[in-house]
């Protein structure tokens, strides 16, 4: 990962600041993040990591600081923007219809057109193909294309919303909580197509409360609290209950961490 | 669709038997209605005319009404809103047509392009409403249906000093845009149809020799051309998966970048203009306007989508659910009259049929998305 850490980051966060009239949700949070890495993104609740990605994707306009997509600033007017750039979110609540087909789902807001007498069909054999094709890659087992979305578990339907981001060229990619209401088998195979992903190039944040989960898959950790981060460990160079002081700011836990036996 | 495209298969996905791949289909349900309602039809009714050629045109066109209203209505449904207003929409554009054509001595053809424009602009108005208050649809549009029943009463008794309009059909005579709502066709078929005696033909009076069913009225053609429409719309084109998602997650849907809002207001401007269609065919086939036109007929429009396999909650359906749902009302309500039977047991039977399609549909539900 050393290499690349070197490379330029491929979307830097330069002191963003977001208040919402008294408030001060982000008070000068700086990142970057690289291709082909892991990048954690940790806090409690409250710490300001929504609203962080959210300026991340474009939903929420910084008060102040810069977002520089490689090497040029660039301050999103709307999702729209950031999707253009090649930011693609895949959120809490998944962009996913559960009445309609997987490869429906896939091509939502993409479809696949083909012309028959100057009218533009959307073309169900070449959705349908791709989807099985990208589903397999991602080693999932559909029962066929048409099949329903609701069927799917979490685990399955953030692979499918995962495989879909990149399939339409996103080269960052941001996990809201991906693994938050997931079983232990179900988070594997998502922590699993993370690292497929990664692999592939793209750079992911991914953003969790579950230490274990971070470092299971992230080659790179940053704490936020109270709208402040505390600077950026690379893997190896943080134990878990360093991160896990971090993200509760110190104290608290650590007087409780005796009676629960360390295993917050 | 076919499981070699998968190298490896999962053991715990079982193998959908093809009873339950059919039962998740939307138009099970419709398919199984129009079965049953045609065989106990036959059975009830099958020497009483009602399979006839007046008796199958009677039923078609009373099915064909029940279409073009439940097209509109099912797509909306599908894009997750109500639109209770169209009963009085339709009373209303039939007499807008009056008021313009007879009243004011415009062109027919005029007035018919200038009702379809102000009701599809109503229904726009509906749209836009529903979705800058946020209001659920089902509430605006009940005020909508007051309004418009209210102007509907108003207009005419203010201008005409009554409730009813006739005189259209006189001013249709010859016009371009009357005959293609109240037009029919086939007419030279249905006469060589009649010379060799497959159809009855009077058999005295000045038109004798001349069948007694002349031609495919406008009203059926619609109604086909609407569904045709309707069914491309949703199941080919990439709009329609657009309106799946619209009614099945709108918070998702706008996440994938998904225009929702422009689905849901252009889906109310469609079922408004299905509403005009009605209103237009009836108007040229009565020749008079009323202010009582289109009665309850919002609620038979949602039935006949709801019997056709549609949520209730949106994002699932089929326009050719609807059609059949459709074709059900249609055969039932004039069915019970051939066979003879009070015919105020009509409204017994739309509300169980009503009730046992709600059940079933929830029943469906559960098996797509894996609820339990």
């Amino acid at each position: 990962m050393n290499a690349q850490t070197e490379s330029t980051p491929i979307i830097e966060m330069r002191n963003i600041r977001k208040t919402y009239g008294p408030v001060i949700a982000l008070a000068g949070v700086s990142i970057k993040i690289y291709p082909g890495e892991c990048h954690c993104l940790l806090g409690d609740n409250g710490a300001g990591k929504s609203t962080f990605i959210k300026t991340m994707s474009g939903v929420v306009k910084p008060t102040d600081g810069d977002i520089v997509v490689n090497g040029d600033i660039q301050n999103f007017d709307n999702p729209r923007d950031a999707m253009e750039a090649g930011i693609a979110t895949v959120h809490q609540h998944l962009a996913m219809i559960p009445l309609m087909s997987v490869s429906r789902n896939f091509f939502l807001g993409n479809e696949p057109t083909k012309k028959i007498a100057g009218i533009s069909f959307y073309d169900r054999e070449k959705a349908d193909h791709e989807t099985m094709e990208a589903m397999r890659k991602m080693g999932i087992n559909l029962r066929g294309p048409d099949q329903a979305v609701g069927t799917l578990s979490g685990g399955e339907r953030q692979t499918v919303a995962i495989s879909r981001a990149v399939h339409f060229g996103a080269k960052v990619l941001i996990l809201d909580e991906p693994t938050s209401a997931l079983g232990v088998r179900q988070t594997s195979n998502v922590l699993a197509t993370i690292d497929k992903v990664r692999k592939e190039g793209v750079a992911v944040v991914f953003i969790t409360h579950n230490v274990r989960h971070a470092l299971a898959v992230g080659d790179r950790f940053t704490v936020l609290n109270r709208g402040t981060t505390h600077g950026t460990a690379e893997r190896g160079g943080i134990t878990p209950e360093a991160l896990q002081d971090l993200m509760a700011g110190g104290q608290e836990l650590a007087s409780l961490e005796g009676s629960l036996g360390g295993t917050v | 669709m076919s499981n070699e495209t998968t190298t490896a298969t999962d053991e715990r996905v079982k193998e959908m038997s093809s009873f339950r791949n059919a039962l998740i289909r939307p138009e099970l349900g419709g398919i199984i209605g129009t079965i049953a309602v045609f065989a106990v039809f036959i059975f009830l009714a099958g020497d009483s005319g009602m399979f006839s050629s007046q008796g199958v045109m009677n039923w078609s066109i009373v099915s064909a009404q029940f279409m073009i209203i439940a097209v509109g209505a099912c797509l909306l449904m599908i894009a997750g809103e109500f639109d209770l207003s169209v009963g009085s929409m339709i009373g209303f554009a039939g007499m807008l047509i009056a008021i313009f054509g007879v009243t004011f001595g415009w062109p027919m053809w005029m007035a018919i392009l200038l009702t379809f424009a102000i009701c599809t602009a109503i229904g726009a108005l509906n749209g836009f409403i529903c979705i800058r208050t946020g209001l659920p649809s089902f509430i605006v549009t009940l005020a909508f249906l007051f309004i418009l029943r209210g102007f509907t009463i108003f207009l005419p008794q203010t201008i005409e000093r009554k409730t009813i309009i006739g005189g259209i059909r006189e001013a249709a005579e010859g016009d371009w845009l009357g005959v293609v709502f109240g037009g029919k066709i086939l007419q030279g078929f249905f006469v060589y149809l009649g010379d060799l005696g497959i159809i009855s033909v009077f058999e005295r009076g000045t038109r004798a020799g001349q069948p007694v069913v002349d031609g495919i009225p406008m009203m059926i053609i619609w109604a086909l051309g609407l569904v045709l429409f309707g069914h491309i719309l949703l199941t080919k084109t990439r709009f329609g998966n657009w309106i799946f998602a619209s009614g099945g997650d709108a918070e998702a849907a706008r996440n994938s970048g998904v225009p929702v809002n422009k689905v849901k207001v252009l889906m109310f401007m469609f079922t408004a203009f299905c509403a005009t269609v009605f209103a237009t065919c009836q108007v040229m086939e009565f020749g008079s306007a009323g202010a009582d036109r289109g009665l309850l007929k919002e609620f038979e429009a949602i039935i006949a989508v709801v019997i056709g396999g549609a949520l209730l909650t949106g994002g699932y359906g089929s326009v050719i659910g609807a059609a059949l749902g459709a074709l059900i009302f249609g055969v039932v309500q004039q069915g019970l009259f051939f066979a003879g039977v009070e015919s105020s047991l009509f409204r017994v039977f739309l509300g169980v049929i009503l009730l046992g399609a709600v059940i079933l549909n929830t029943y469906i539900r559960r098996l797509i998305t894996g609820e339990r």
